[in-house]
C-alpha cells in the first residue's frame, strides 16, 4: 500500500512535555501509527519547521512569551488541522497561575529583589523572546479544532483521537478519557 | 388518583407543591443541576437545569410541576446550551484542575463531563481572586466559586450559623465571610459544620483530605453524575 | 460615630427594611459606609454584617471608600454621548485634575460615570453627591469646578445648574388634566369599589413599565388573595436609558399619582403603599414629601380617608443606583432592605410581594392614568387607541430632533407621525423601548407605538445618518453589563463576554467566525436569563445585526481568526523592563 502517509508535526509552547511523554505512552501502538503518520516538526524529529502541507499539528503548553505566538501561528498556518493538547494549551493550565500576579511583580521578583539574586538585572538580549503580560489559552491566539483535555491527555486519549481522525471519522472520546487532570 | 407531567416522553407522577426536579428525581429522571440541593431551598441560579415546559425555557429546580405539562429535559438543543453555560462559568473563575484537591470528585467538572465538554469556549477573565487558608480546618479558594449559594443556604438553613454570603453586583460578585477580619478563622465555621462540606467545587476544602482518593477510585472517574446524583438523593455529599 | 449610627437607626425604627435609607443618611454625612458603620448596623438592625456589605456593594452609589466631598458622576447614556459628553467628560477631567473612576489626591472630589440619568431632553447630565446636573457645557463645568475647589456647599451653588425642566411637547389625554387632589377618591368610593375596577378593565388599561399586563386584573388577583394585609407599589426606578416621562409626571403630577395608588389601596384593600424613587431623582424627594404631606393635611391620605373609613399612606423609598431594581420583584427586594435580586416566579408579586403579602406594583404612568379613568369612566380612555391598545401613551423623545421632551400619543401613531412632529430630520433609525428594546431603520417608519407592534415603556431615542449603529450597541452592550445584577450565570457572565466580543468587533479585531459567535452568545443569554434584563441585553446586537448584517461584515478582516486582545501591548511591561524596542519586541495583532 503506497497511500500517502498523514503528516504530524507537536510542539511544546509554555507546557512541561508532559503531552509529549504521555504521547510515548502510546508505546507499540507507535509502531501501528508510523505506519500511517510520519512525523514533521516535532521535538521527536530534527525538522526546525513545518513544511506547508502538514495535516495534523498537535500543540501542548499555552501562550507565554512572543515566540509562542510565532510558533503557532506557522503551526496554524501549515496544519490543516490544529489540536490543543492538554490543560495548559487548553486554559493555560498550571503556567497561567501566573496571571493574577503583575508582569512586572514577576519580573522583578524573579530577577531584581528575589533572594539570593546577584547582579540583578531584567535580561534584554534580543535574541531573548518577550513574555506576554499574560498566559493564554491557544484558542485565544488562534483557530483551534480540536481539544484534547487532560493533564496530560492519556496514551488512550492520542489514540483513540488519531484513530478516529484516521479512518475519517469525526472524533468523539468517550466518558472515560474525557478528563481535566 | 396521581398526578403526573411528562419529561421527554416519560411520565412523572408528582405531587401538588413539588418542584419538575423533586419530582423528577424521585421518578429516577437527572436534569442537569449545580446549585440545586434537594436538603435546601432551591436558588435557581445557575440555570443548568433548563428545561422546555411546553416550549419555553423554566428552570427545573424551581418551577413547579403541574398537571399535564410536556417537558423536554434532553435535547441536542439543551444539552449544547448547558454546555456553554458551563463553560461560561469556567471562563469566569480560574479552574486549574490538575492543581485542585476537588479533581474527580467536583460536579462542575462532572457536569462538563457529562455534557462533553472539552474546552473553555469563551475567552478568559483571568481575574485575580484570593485565597483564605487562614482556618485551622478548612480553607477557601475563592478561584473557585461559582456562585451557587450551597455553603450560603447550609449556613443558615443547617448549621444556624450565617457564616457566608455572595457580596456584590454582576461579574464582581463575591463569595463573603461573615467575620470582622473578614476572614474564615474569626468566623463562626467549624470544621464539622455542613457548610464546609457542601461545596460542589473545590472552592471550600477540607483541609489534610485532599488527593487521598487514588485516581480511578474518585467519584467521577468512572461513573457519571447523573447516576452519581440520582443515588445520592436526599444525602448530604461530603465529598 | 457609633451615636449616630445608633440615632439613625432609632429614627428608622430599627428596621431592617429600612436599611437603604440609613445608609443614605450615613453616606451623606461621612461620603461613604465606613466599616465600622456596618458593625454597628448589624447589631442594632440583628442582621448579619454580610447582608450589609452585600446592599453597601450591590448598589452603584454606596461605597466603602471616600469618594469626596463632592462625587460628580456623569451620565454615559448614548443620548448624553450624542450631545457631546465625551468631550466635556476630558475638559472635566482637565479642570478639576482627577481622572476619571478616580479620587483627587486631596480627597475632595471624584469624577466617574454613571448609568443614564434620566435627563436625555437636556443633557449632557450628570449628579453631584447625588442632585441632577443639566445642559452641561464649558462654561457651567468652570462654575462647578470653582465650586468645588472653593468648597462652596451645594445649596449655594447657582441655582440654575440644578434646573430639570419638564419639556413637555405635546400632551393629550392625560397630561391635559389637572393633577388630582380627592376627585378620583370620591368618585371611586361613589361609584364603588368594584363598579371602579370594572371602569378601569373597560378602559383596557395595561401596564406603562414594559410589560404592558392588564392593570384590572393584577388589582383584582390582589383584592381576591386571602390576607390580612396588602401593599401597593409605585415603581418610580425609571431607570431605562432615554426614559424620563415618570420623572415629569412625579415633578407635575405627582398629585394624580398618589391619588391612582390610593384608588389601587381602596380597591385591592391595601393599607400601606410605597413609592420607589430611583437614587437619581433625589432632586424630587422633598418637593413629593411636601405633596404627600398636603394630601395628609386633607385627609387624601393617613386614617379615615374622606371620612370614609379606609386608611392608607404612602412612603417613599429611595433607590442608589441600580438598573435592576426597576424589575417588579428585585425593587420588592430592595424595598426590603435587600440587595435588588429579582425572585424566583411564581409566586408573583400579586399574591407574594412584600414581606411575603400580596401587593401591586405598577408604573407611576398607569397609577396617573388609573386615577384619571376613575374620575372620567372607562370609554373615555378606551375611546382611544387601538383595540388592543386602548389610550395613549407618554413618550421620552430624545436624540437627534428638533423638540426634545415629553409627547403623549393615543396607541397606534405611527414612527413617521412622531418623528415630523419632534422635527427629526435625516433619521437613520429609531431605539423604541431603550436598550432593552428594538432598534428600527427608516424602512420601518410606518410601524405603530402599540403593544401588538413597538411596544414601549416609553424610550424613543432617534438617529440620524451621522450615527454609527456600532457605537450603539456598543454603549448598550456596556450598559448592560454594568448592571447585570449577577444571580444567574448566562446573564452575569454571559453580558460581561459580550460587552467583549462586541468591543473586538467594533475596535475593528474581528475576523470570520465572529459574527456567529456574537450571535450564538446572544442566544444563550436570551433564551437562559433569569429575568427581563438578561432576556433582553441582547437586543441591541440582534435587533441590529438582523437589519444591518453589511455593518457588522464590513468591520471583519477578511482572516480566519484574529485575537480579541492586543497581542503588541501585551508585551509592553516586559519591552519597558528590557529596555527594548527592537522589531523582535513588537508582535504584530494578525499574521502578515
Ligand atoms: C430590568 C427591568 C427593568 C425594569 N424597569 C422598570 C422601570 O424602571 N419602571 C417600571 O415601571 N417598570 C420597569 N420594569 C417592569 C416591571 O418589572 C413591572 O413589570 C412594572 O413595574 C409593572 O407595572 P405596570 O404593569 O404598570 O407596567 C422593568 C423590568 C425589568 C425586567
Ligand atoms: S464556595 Fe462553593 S458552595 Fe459556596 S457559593 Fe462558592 S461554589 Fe457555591
Ligand atoms: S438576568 Fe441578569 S439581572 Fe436578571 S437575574 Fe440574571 S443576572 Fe440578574
Ligand atoms: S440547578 Fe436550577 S438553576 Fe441551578
Amino acid at each position: 500500500m503506497t497511500s500517502k502517509k498523514v503528516k504530524v508535526a507537536t510542539v511544546s509552547l509554555a507546557g512541561c512535555f508532559g503531552c509529549h511523554m504521555s504521547f510515548l505512552d502510546l508505546d507499540e501502538r507507535l509502531v501501528d501509527l508510523v505506519e500511517h503518520v510520519q512525523f514533521d516538526r516535532s521535538p521527536l524529529t530534527d525538522i526546525e519547521h513545518c513544511s506547508d502541507d502538514c495535516d495534523i499539528g498537535l500543540i501542548e503548553g499555552g501562550v507565554c512569551n512572543s515566540e509562542n505566538v510565532h510558533v503557532l501561528r506557522e503551526f496554524r498556518k501549515n496544519c490543516k488541522i490544529l489540536v490543543a493538547v492538554g490543560a495548559c494549551a487548553i486554559n493555560g493550565g498550571l503556567p497561567a497561575m501566573r496571571n493574577h500576579i503583575s508582569l512586572e511583580d514577576c519580573l522583578n521578583e524573579a530577577y531584581m529583589d528575589g533572594i539570593g539574586i546577584e547582579n540583578p538585572q531584567i535580561p534584554n538580549d534580543i535574541e531573548l523572546p518577550l513574555l506576554l503580560d499574560k498566559v493564554y489559552p491557544l484558542h485565544e491566539v488562534v483557530k483551534i479544532d480540536y481539544f484534547l483535555p487532560g493533564c496530560p491527555p492519556s496514551a488512550d486519549v492520542f489514540w483513540a483521537f488519531l484513530t478516529d481522525l484516521l479512518a475519517g471519522r469525526e472524533p468523539e472520546l468517550p466518558y472515560e478519557l474525557i478528563h481535566f487532570d | 388518583m396521581t398526578k403526573t407531567f411528562e419529561i421527554d416522553g416519560k411520565k412523572i407522577p408528582y405531587e401538588e407543591g413539588q418542584t419538575i426536579m423533586q419530582a423528577a428525581s424521585a421518578a429516577g429522571v437527572y436534569i442537569a443541576h449545580l446549585c440545586h440541593n434537594p436538603q435546601f431551598t432551591p436558588h435557581g441560579s445557575c440555570k443548568l437545569c433548563t428545561v422546555k415546559v411546553n416550549g419555553r425555557n423554566c428552570s427545573a429546580c424551581t418551577f413547579p410541576a403541574s398537571e399535564g405539562q410536556n417537558v423536554t429535559n434532553v435535547s441536542k438543543e439543551l444539552n449544547e446550551d448547558r454546555e456553554k453555560i458551563t463553560q461560561m462559568l469556567f471562563v469566569e473563575g480560574n479552574h486549574f484542575c490538575p492543581s485542585c484537591e476537588k479533581t474527580g470528585n467536583c460536579q462542575l467538572q462532572a457536569v462538563a463531563y457529562h455534557l462533553n465538554m472539552t474546552d473553555n469556549h469563551y475567552p478568559h477573565f483571568f481575574e485575580n481572586r484570593e485565597v483564605d487558608a487562614s482556618h485551622p480546618d478548612v480553607m477557601i479558594d475563592h478561584n473557585r466559586c461559582i456562585f451557587c449559594t450551597l455553603c450560603v443556604r447550609a449556613s443558615e438553613e443547617v448549621d444556624g450559623k450565617n457564616v457566608f454570603a455572595i457580596s456584590g453586583r454582576g461579574i464582581d460578585k463575591r463569595l463573603i465571610v461573615n467575620s470582622k477580619s473578614g476572614l474564615l478563622k474569626d468566623s463562626e465555621l467549624d470544621g464539622n459544620d455542613c457548610a464546609a462540606h457542601i461545596c460542589p467545587t473545590g472552592a471550600i476544602l477540607i483541609k489534610r483530605t485532599g488527593y487521598s482518593v487514588p485516581i480511578g477510585q474518585r467519584i467521577y472517574d468512572h461513573a457519571h453524575i447523573d447516576a452519581v446524583a440520582l443515588a445520592s438523593e436526599g444525602e448530604v455529599h461530603d465529598l | 460615630m457609633h451615636n449616630y449610627i445608633l440615632q439613625i437607626a432609632q429614627e428608622n425604627d430599627f428596621q431592617s427594611t429600612r436599611l437603604l435609607k440609613i445608609l443614605h443618611a450615613i453616606q451623606k454625612r461621612y461620603f461613604y459606609i465606613p466599616d465600622n458603620a456596618i458593625e454597628v448596623l448589624a447589631e442594632q438592625l440583628q442582621l448579619p454584617r454580610t447582608h450589609i456589605q452585600n446592599v453597601v456593594a450591590f448598589y452603584s452609589f454606596f461605597h466603602t471608600q471616600s469618594s469626596g466631598k463632592y462625587t460628580i458622576l456623569i451620565s454615559d447614556s448614548i443620548t448624553d454621548l450624542m450631545l457631546g459628553k465625551s468631550d466635556l467628560m476630558s475638559y472635566f477631567e482637565q479642570k478639576l485634575k482627577v481622572d476619571i473612576g478616580s479620587v483627587r489626591a486631596d480627597g475632595l472630589v471624584s469624577l466617574n460615570n454613571t448609568s443614564c440619568t434620566g435627563m436625555c431632553d437636556q443633557g449632557p447630565a450628570g449628579l453631584v453627591n447625588g442632585y441632577a446636573l443639566t445642559h452641561l457645557t464649558k462654561p457651567r463645568i468652570d462654575q462647578i469646578v470653582n465650586y468645588v475647589n472653593r468648597e462652596t456647599p451645594l445649596a449655594q451653588w447657582d441655582s440654575d445648574l440644578f434646573r430639570v425642566d419638564d419639556n413637555i411637547v405635546k400632551p393629550d389625554l392625560l397630561l391635559n388634566e389637572k393633577p388630582l387632589h380627592g376627585h378620583a377618591i370620591t368618585s371611586t368610593l361613589t361609584r364603588g369599589l368594584s363598579e371602579t375596577l370594572a371602569e378601569i378593565e373597560l378602559s383596557g388599561l395595561r401596564g406603562r413599565g414594559g410589560a404592558g399586563y392588564t392593570t384590572a386584573w393584577k388589582w383584582k388577583f390582589c383584592r381576591e388573595e386571602n390576607a390580612t394585609q396588602r401593599y401597593i407599589i409605585c415603581n418610580a426606578d425609571e431607570g431605562e436609558p432615554g426614559t424620563f416621562k415618570d420623572r415629569v409626571l412625579l415633578n407635575s403630577y405627582a398629585d394624580s399619582v398618589f391619588e391612582g395608588m390610593t384608588v389601587a389601596a381602596a380597591i385591592v384593600g391595601a393599607t400601606q403603599g410605597f413609592l420607589y424613587l430611583r437614587g437619581e431623582y433625589v432632586h424630587l424627594l422633598d418637593k413629593l414629601e411636601a405633596v404627600l404631606e398636603a394630601r395628609r393635611v386633607s385627609n387624601l391620605l393617613g386614617s379615615n380617608i374622606l371620612q370614609n373609613g379606609f386608611d392608607f399612606d404612602i412612603e417613599i423609598c429611595l433607590g442608589a443606583g441600580a438598573y435592576i431594581c426597576g424589575e417588579e420583584s428585585a425593587l420588592i427586594e430592595s424595598l426590603e432592605g435587600k440587595a435588588g435580586i429579582p425572585r424566583n416566579r411564581p409566586p408573583y408579586p400579586v399574591t407574594q410581594g412584600y414581606l411575603g403579602k400580596p401587593t401591586v406594583v405598577n408604573n407611576v404612568e398607569t397609577y396617573v392614568a388609573a386615577a384619571n379613568i376613575a374620575v372620567h369612566g372607562g370609554a373615555w380612555f378606551a375611546d382611544k387607541g387601538t383595540s388592543k391598545s386602548k389610550g395613549t401613551k407618554i413618550l421620552s423623545i430624545s436624540g437627534d430632533c428638533k423638540a426634545r421632551g415629553i409627547y403623549e400619543y393615543a396607541f397606534g401613531t405611527t414612527v413617521k407621525t412622531i418623528l415630523a412632529d419632534c422635527g427629526a430630520i435625516d433619521v437613520l433609525g429609531v431605539q423604541v423601548g431603550g436598550p432593552s428594546g428594538v432598534f428600527i431603520s427608516n424602512d420601518e417608519f410606518e410601524r405603530k407605538i402599540a403593544f401588538e407592534d413597538l411596544a414601549t415603556g416609553g424610550s424613543f431615542i432617534i438617529f440620524n445618518h451621522t450615527r454609527s449603529i456600532l457605537d450603539v450597541v456598543h454603549n448598550f452592550s456596556h450598559f448592560f453589563a454594568h448592571e447585570s445584577c449577577g444571580f444567574c450565570t448566562p446573564c452575569r457572565v454571559g453580558t460581561s463576554l459580550l460587552k467583549k466580543q462586541v468591543d473586538k468587533i467594533v475596535e475593528g479585531h474581528g475576523s470570520a467566525g465572529d459574527i456567529v459567535a456574537l450571535e450564538e452568545l446572544c442566544q444563550v443569554i436570551k433564551n437562559y436569563s433569569h429575568c427581563g434584563l438578561g432576556q433582553t441585553a441582547a437586543n441591541p446586537v440582534l435587533s441590529s445585526l438582523e437589519r444591518y448584517p453589511e455593518i457588522y461584515q464590513a468591520m471583519l478582516k477578511k482572516i480566519s481568526y484574529e485575537p480579541g486582545f492586543d497581542l503588541d501591548k501585551s508585551l509592553e511591561t516586559a519591552r519597558r523592563m528590557a529596555n527594548r524596542d527592537d522589531a523582535a519586541a513588537h508582535l504584530a495583532q494578525v499574521e502578515n
